[in-house]
């Protein structure tokens, strides 16, 4: 079911976020220099553990829009932190994350449609047909009776 | 009395109104006893119908007692019970007398801003903005019924309002949409849309000997409900509708598929088309969002036809037209043609082929009605058909 390839998605994402977190936690100073924010290492360094953490939520998450819903807010903050660096790296940084992003906000959605429907009480209306007697019996019932209406060819 | 007033986007209230009036000798006032709101009464609600203007009465489906009759009208007499059909017809145009009710030429009064929106004018509806006559609507103590001596039906005894009441709309509106499918016995019948509509449409399709009848839909109640009338439920969030259909079909698709959706679509992340609607409607670049137009013309087996009871109200765009021509597909759609199935209907009802009143899981005084157009809009509470009484 379509469930299952939600949540993979989501799992794949973890696992991005983990790997980039690593990064920016252990190579604080190449990733600033590559994204437009030289000077600012510790800063990188806190989005860092910030992505790791939404990463590991993630994957140890068994309803996981909570925490696909920080990844989308995670990313709002990259996007505004990226908008102060500079030129042209901070702009190829943002052209490159933004993919992601959409990734991530569909996710998210997804997730939470999935969660909302299973939060809300579900009434059974299995006994309304309309019918008096079960469907297979009423199959074809009209067929004969309108007028206008095509009747089976005969050969 | 009391009705059901418009008064802006989501804002419907129960208002203190002066009582209606005979206009003209052919009317009748009825007594109403009992009322319905309509899937398309949301479009009214949430805006997407041009043409309504502050303190008009909503609501066109309702039934009761005539209380008073137009001194030309002979067919109604008072203490008569009748279901009015929501489309108005003088009975005497060509349209009417060709049998195409809802195209009545007559019974708009705004036939000049219906001729310049949509060509030609279509029949006055009851409750349903200026462009279709600015007629009163049911969802009120009392109405105002024109031309009273051509389309209301007159209950025979014995029957509940509840098995009647759907006879104005939402039952030979399913029932026409499958008509209008030519069913065959080897056809797969496709609907988009398990709500009121579908789930008559549905059962239309089963008993006019549709070898296969297949509802798609997202909430659960509604999928219910199509399941117990015979149809095999496909739940558009948890699988592809497309591949599902192909499964159901050998590859090849349903021979028919009707539209019981209409301009609001579900807007969803699964969909990309439907976002992409939805953000055009916020920038009024488009008035209606056609997600299942587009999916029926892709899924519909070619040589196929497709049927639309769902209501539209103005533009719509990227339609794959492309495959409709290739594919060889008919549309047909329109407002329905009430009188022209409600002998039928009636006599199946009264011989017990089928209860309609199966459908309704909310009745409410018309004064809670306001609050219920919003639970029956976000389908809360098991809620798949209000009815209401004034």
């Amino acid at each position: 079911m379509r469930q299952g390839r939600h949540e993979a998605v989501a799992i794949g994402l973890a696992w991005f976020s983990i790997g980039l977190g690593l990064a920016e936690l252990l190579m604080p100073r190449a990733m600033a220099r590559a994204t437009g924010l030289p000077g600012r290492e510790a800063l990188v360094q806190l989005y860092g553990a910030r992505e790791i953490a939404t990463g590991i939520a993630l994957l140890l998450s068994r309803d996981k829009a909570p925490a696909m819903w920080a990844r989308v807010a995670g990313d709002a903050l990259d996007v505004a932190t990226l908008a102060t660096g500079e030129q042209p790296r901070a702009g190829a940084a943002m052209a490159a994350v933004g993919p992601v992003v959409a990734l991530d906000l569909w996710t998210a959605a997804r997730l939470q449609e999935r969660r909302s429907k299973r939060l809300r009480p579900v009434f059974d209306y299995s006994d309304r047909s309309g019918f008096p007697k079960p469907p297979d019996e009423m199959r074809g019932i009209a067929r004969r009776s309108i007028p206008g209406q095509r009747q089976p060819a005969t050969v | 009395m009391r009705a059901l007033c418009w008064h802006g986007k989501k804002d419907i209230r129960c208002d203190n109104v002066p009582d209606p009036r005979i206009e003209h000798p052919r009317d009748a006032i009825v007594k109403v006893t009992t009322c319905a709101i309509c899937g398309s009464d949301l479009h009214l609600f949430d805006g997407f119908v041009p043409g309504m203007m502050h303190g008009d009465i909503v609501g066109h489906e309702f039934m009761g007692e005539v209380v008073e009759v137009g001194p030309e009208n002979r067919k109604l007499k008072i203490g008569d019970r009748v279901v009015v059909p929501f489309t108005i017809c003088c009975g005497e145009c060509e349209q009417c007398r060709r049998g195409n009710w809802s195209v009545c030429e007559r019974s708009n009064r705004n036939k000049a801003i219906a001729d310049k929106v949509f060509g030609h004018s279509t029949a006055g509806l009851f409750g349903y903005s200026h462009l279709t006559g600015g007629y009163a609507g049911g969802h009120a103590e009392y109405v105002r019924v024109p031309f009273a001596d051509v389309a209301p039906v007159k209950v025979p005894d014995g029957l509940t309002d509840e098995q009647v009441l759907f006879l104005g709309d939402i039952l030979p509106t399913g029932w026409q949409a499958a008509v209008q499918c030519d069913i065959e016995p080897d056809d797969t019948v496709a609907v988009w849309g398990a709500g009121p509509v579908g789930q008559f449409a549905v059962r239309a399709a089963l008993m006019l000997g549709a070898k296969q009848v297949v509802a798609i839909d997202r909430v659960p109640e509604r999928l219910s409900m199509a399941r117990a009338g015979g149809a095999v439920a496909i739940d558009f969030e948890e699988e592809s509708v497309l591949e599902r259909l192909g499964e159901l079909t050998g590859g090849k698709g349903p021979e028919k598929c009707i539209d019981a959706v209409g301009l609001e679509a579900h807007v969803g992340a699964k969909h990309f088309d439907s976002v992409y609607d939805r953000a055009k409607q916020a920038f009024m670049a488009e008035s209606d969002r056609p997600h299942v137009l587009r999916e029926m013309m892709y899924a519909c087996r070619p040589a196929g036809v497709l049927s639309v009871p769902g209501v539209y109200g103005g533009l719509v765009d990227k339609i794959p037209f492309g495959a409709m021509m290739n594919k060889g597909l008919s549309l047909r759609t329109g407002q329905t043609h009430v009188n022209r199935w409600t002998g039928d209907l009636l006599g199946m009802i009264q011989e017990g082929k089928i209860d309609p009143s199966f459908v309704i899981t909310h009745t409410v005084d018309l004064e809670d009605g306001p609050a219920m157009f919003e639970t029956f809009r976000d389908k809360e509470d098991g809620c798949v058909k209000v009815v209401m009484k004034p």
